[in-house]
């Protein structure tokens, strides 16, 4: 579900982004404070800046450092990506952990082996024997935090809600042949806790189960949606900033660009959590997090860069925890394109990325190499990356394909700091075999606007997983059912241009694959060929790191960010 | 008849205050409606994101009215504005009003501390400056303005944090409120000291006070800056007026010429040098609310326009537009009540 390459983050992002970029670390601060302080004017400035807090402090003593109390946890995060908090609209990272922690979904999944798939809310599943039917089998005696109890009615209204309400993950749901106008007659309750789920075509089992972990299938509390409902809105406009779910955490109050607070769900059906609060609140500055950490203001801080954590390396009050997120690096080449069209030159440029010298230096700690188009942790994961950099090698392909002494093509890349700095290094290295990569920096709505109109030489830019299937990937790599410019659907694939008839139905033949082997097997293939011929130049998989206070235990960073849990967070 | 013929005047006063306003924020409004509409942002794409299906897209193209013409969607939206119908933010999925009824006490406050700060600070060092022209006191006081000018904010901003938050544990770290005090009060009119003075929680509002008063600090040395450096000039041009000759001829004390006589005559622009500055840091410091995690305007009308969210910049646009009004006219009364030249003209 989670989806870096929307364009309300990246255009957030980029501004935070650029913020970041302007700013010093705090060890390039400490010195040019002390190199300030040598000169005159930083003295005069110094003390008339303390004579003035001085005097304007009534209270002399100083403020105590406030510890977080015991029984809370405080995050520090740029959660200024929540536009909602209906399940059915959600589909921002921190919204997304938001969700994962107060919502449960029918189906669930271990975070540490992806491959675990079990029932939530629901306890068992059967598959009918045409394979179109899944039939749920709901727990009994669960209920929400309003005390109401949870039932095969509540999962029947969130699923059929989330279709008839057509917001931006609903496409999760519909893909399995539902409709506003039909969908009553497809998802339906047989008694108080069965749930039939009716699909157009017998689909690959674990696929739907997959995609029904989403946070668009979330269950919702009817009875108290239904209370706040109004002009057939659904109580779309009542939950989109309150809250109907039966997690382990309710959510009191979401102030935007401020603070998000969570209150202990008293009613919760599972192991209560040793946290009676969780606060998210936003600090979009690296810096400024870092020191609320480093001063205990908070235990987590979730948006630091690669400065703050070599900083905070040598702290023994803190902590670093890793998870690998499921968000790619890539270059897309528009095949529209003379020179980008022609297979060797692709090939070429594959090897003109000094991969691993992006990955220790910019992108270090924050990024590893990944060549591949699943992520690692996916069922048919392929772990190859055969590419490195060779000059030599690609001027001979360059050779082969006629342009020994390369040619010049523009790259959008957006403006934020990773971005940026990746496409600086990529250039530089292009050049080396007569590549002129002219780069043509934007902001995150503009690159993605003018990517959706395939009008790029090449493209820089992120693709994250919507769930935790391959499908979700292949879909948008691999399949391009529709190559003209009317098209209808924009899958990557699309956007640059790569008439893949075969490759398309092959990926189509993954999506029913009753057998999870051989599914995984027809997805290894896919990525060798995406590997070999494709005009993607996959680069690097994300890795989320949280810097957390030493006493702070139990934290979970997930494959995706509605995995990251705080459920089982203690403090000593 | 006399009582009636006193409160003409008056009338078209008003009357012209509200014309002149009206215009003014209808052209605002026309300006900054167009601008949102040529920036090359698609807001459907902000609201529904890169993956979401065609017709969910189709959808909500036609709810935000973007099949309108330019002209009916401004019409529509005045027709809304007269009925006190903002509309709603698509970030914040909130009523405009609800939501700068919460970011922009935030930013008054701190507007209004730092501007308190830089006049209290900065028209006697004004002062001091331009008695002491060309001595040591003057150098010192235009060497510290000159940094307040070109010191990058983000910088002293987390100068100051390291300093006085971090090593010295003066004032308490970035945000409004520790999360201790955060459900000690509740928010009735958003200015934090306010609410919790008038609530009685002096702990809180000591909390508070100490999460305000370094970015105030800053926000109000950049204020002083300026304010020093005008007041500096102002004097200067008075101290070299005849009337201050005849008071030091007729024995006036030299502190009574500076600060009664010629400050006096030098306040009238400095009104206009401080309602400025005010002005300034009422749009909101975006850097600076940034770095102290700030939840106010400058940073709320920074993400709405980035994102084409044009509801929520419009409204701002309205704020900002009608503080400055307001501001312009309590400066216009201020210059009454200073200069009694002015008075006798109306």
């Amino acid at each position: 579900m989670i989806d870096p390459g929307r364009a309300i983050r990246t255009l957030r992002f980029s501004t935070l982004d650029n913020r970041q970029a302007d700013c010093v670390n705090l060890s390039q601060i400490q010195a040019q404070t002390c190199a300030h302080q040598r000169g005159k004017s930083m003295k005069y400035l110094s003390h008339v800046a303390a004579a003035a807090i001085l005097a304007a402090l009534p209270f002399h003593a100083p403020i105590a450092r406030a510890e977080t109390p015991a029984n809370t946890l405080v995050q520090a995060w740029a959660i200024d990506d929540i536009i909602t908090l209906d399940p059915a609209e959600v589909f921002e990272f921190s919204a997304g952990e938001l969700m994962g922690n107060t919502y449960e979904t029918l189906i669930g999944y271990d975070p540490g082996d992806v491959s675990n798939v079990f029932g939530r809310v629901a306890e068992s599943w059967t598959v009918s024997e045409d394979g179109k039917t899944m039939t749920f089998k709901i727990r009994e005696g669960r209920s929400f935090a309003s005390g109401n109890p949870v039932t095969a009615a509540d999962v029947v209204f969130s699923l059929t809600r989330a279709v008839k309400m057509d917001m931006s993950p609903a496409f999760i749901l519909t893909q399995f042949g539902f409709a506003p106008d039909t969908v009553d007659e497809k998802i339906r309750a047989i008694d108080d806790y069965t749930v039939e789920f009716e699909m157009d075509q017998a689909y690959a089992p674990s696929l739907v189960l997959y995609c029904l972990t989403a946070n668009v299938a979330s269950v919702v509390d009817m009875a108290l949606v239904t209370e706040h409902e109004a002009d057939g809105d659904f109580g779309y406009n009542w939950l989109k900033t309150n809250y109907a779910g039966s997690g382990p955490f309710s959510i009191r109050e979401w102030r935007p660009n401020e603070v998000v607070v969570l209150d202990r769900n008293e009613n919760y059906s599972g192991d209560a959590p040793a946290m009676e609060r969780v606060i998210y609140r936003h600090v979009p500055e690296p810096a400024t997090e870092r020191l609320l950490l480093e001063q205990g203001d908070v235990d987590i801080a979730r948006k630091l860069g690669p400065e703050e954590f070599a900083a905070l390396a040598s702290n023994p009050d803190i902590k670093m925890q890793e998870g690998p997120k499921g968000t790619i690096y890539y270059i897309g080449l528009n095949q529209k394109n003379e020179y980008l069209s022609d297979p060797r030159v692709a090939e070429a440029m594959k090897y003109l990325v000094d991969y691993s010298a992006i990955a220790d230096t910019i992108m270090s700690g924050v990024a590893e190499v990944h060549q591949t188009f699943l992520p690692k942790g996916f069922l048919g994961e392929l772990d190859e990356n055969p590419y490195a950099l060779n000059v030599e090698k690609a001027k001979d392909l360059l050779a082969e394909a006629g342009y020994p002494d390369g040619f010049t093509v523009t790259m959008d890349a957006r403006n934020t700091a990773d971005i940026t700095a990746m496409a600086e290094a990529i250039q530089q290295t292009m050049a080396q075999a007569g590549i002129k990569v002219e780069l043509i920096p934007g902001d995150g709505g503009q690159t993605l606007t003018k990517y959706r109109a395939r009008t790029h030489d090449m493209y820089i830019g992120q693709w994250g997983p919507d769930y935790q299937d391959p499908h979700t990937n292949a879909d948008t790599f691999t399949r391009n059912t529709d190559n003209s410019d009317e098209a209808t659907s924009k899958p990557l694939a699309w956007r640059n241009a790569w008439d893949i008839p075969e490759l398309s139905v092959e990926t189509a033949a993954a999506m029913m694959e009753p057998d999870a082997e051989n599914r995984a097997a027809i997805y290894r293939e896919l990525q060798g060929k995406v590997l070999a011929e494709s005009p993607y130049i996959i680069m690097f998989q994300q890795i989320e790191v949280a810097a957390i206070r030493s006493n702070v235990d139990g934290f979970i960073l997930g494959p995706s960010f509605s995995d990251n849990s705080v459920a089982g967070v203690t403090k000593e | 008849m006399v009582g009636r013929a006193r409160a003409l005047p008056v009338l078209t006063r008003l009357a012209k205050i509200v014309v002149s306003l009206a215009v003014t924020l209808l052209g605002l409004l026309l300006v900054t409606f167009l601008i949102g509409r040529v920036v090359p942002v698609d807001p459907v794409l902000s609201v529904v994101g890169d993956r979401a299906s065609q017709s969910t897209y189709d959808r909500v193209f036609l709810e935000l009215g973007l099949d309108q013409p330019l002209v009916v969607q401004f019409w529509m939206y005045l027709q809304d504005v007269l009925r006190g119908d903002f509309g709603d933010s698509f970030l914040t999925k909130r009523p405009i009003l609800d939501d700068i009824a919460r970011v922009f006490p935030a930013t008054l406050e701190l507007a209004t501390a730092g501007v308190l700060i830089g006049t209290i600070l900065g028209i006697p060092l004004g002062v001091l400056a331009a008695v002491k022209q060309g001595k040591l006191a003057d150098q010192i006081v235009r060497v510290v303005g000159l940094v307040g000018y070109s010191a990058p904010i983000f910088w002293l901003a987390l100068l100051g944090l390291l300093v006085f938050y971090a090593q010295l544990g003066l004032v308490a770290g970035p945000g409004r409120v520790d999360i201790t005090y955060e459900y000690d009060f509740t928010t009735k009119t958003g200015l934090l000291l306010l609410d919790t003075a008038l609530q009685g929680r002096w702990e809180a509002f000591r909390n508070v006070f100490s999460h305000l008063i370094l970015p105030a600090c800053l926000l109000g040395y950049f204020s002083m800056a300026y304010i020093s450096r005008m007041t500096r000039s102002f004097m200067l041009n008075e101290l070299h007026q005849e009337y201050v000759t005849t008071a030091r001829v007729k024995g006036v004390a030299e502190w009574r010429i500076v600060w009664v006589h010629a400050l006096k005559n030098a306040a009238v622009p400095l009104v206009t040098v401080i309602v400025l500055s005010y002005m300034n840091l009422l749009e909101g410091s975006v850097l600076t609310e940034t770095v102290f995690a700030w939840p106010g305007l400058g940073s709320y009308l920074t993400n709405s326009l980035q994102n084409a969210d044009m509801n929520a910049v419009l409204g701002c646009t309205l704020v900002i537009g009608i503080s400055f009004t307001a501001l312009n006219l309590i400066s216009d009364l201020l210059y009454s009540l200073l200069d009694p030249r002015v008075r006798r003209r109306r």
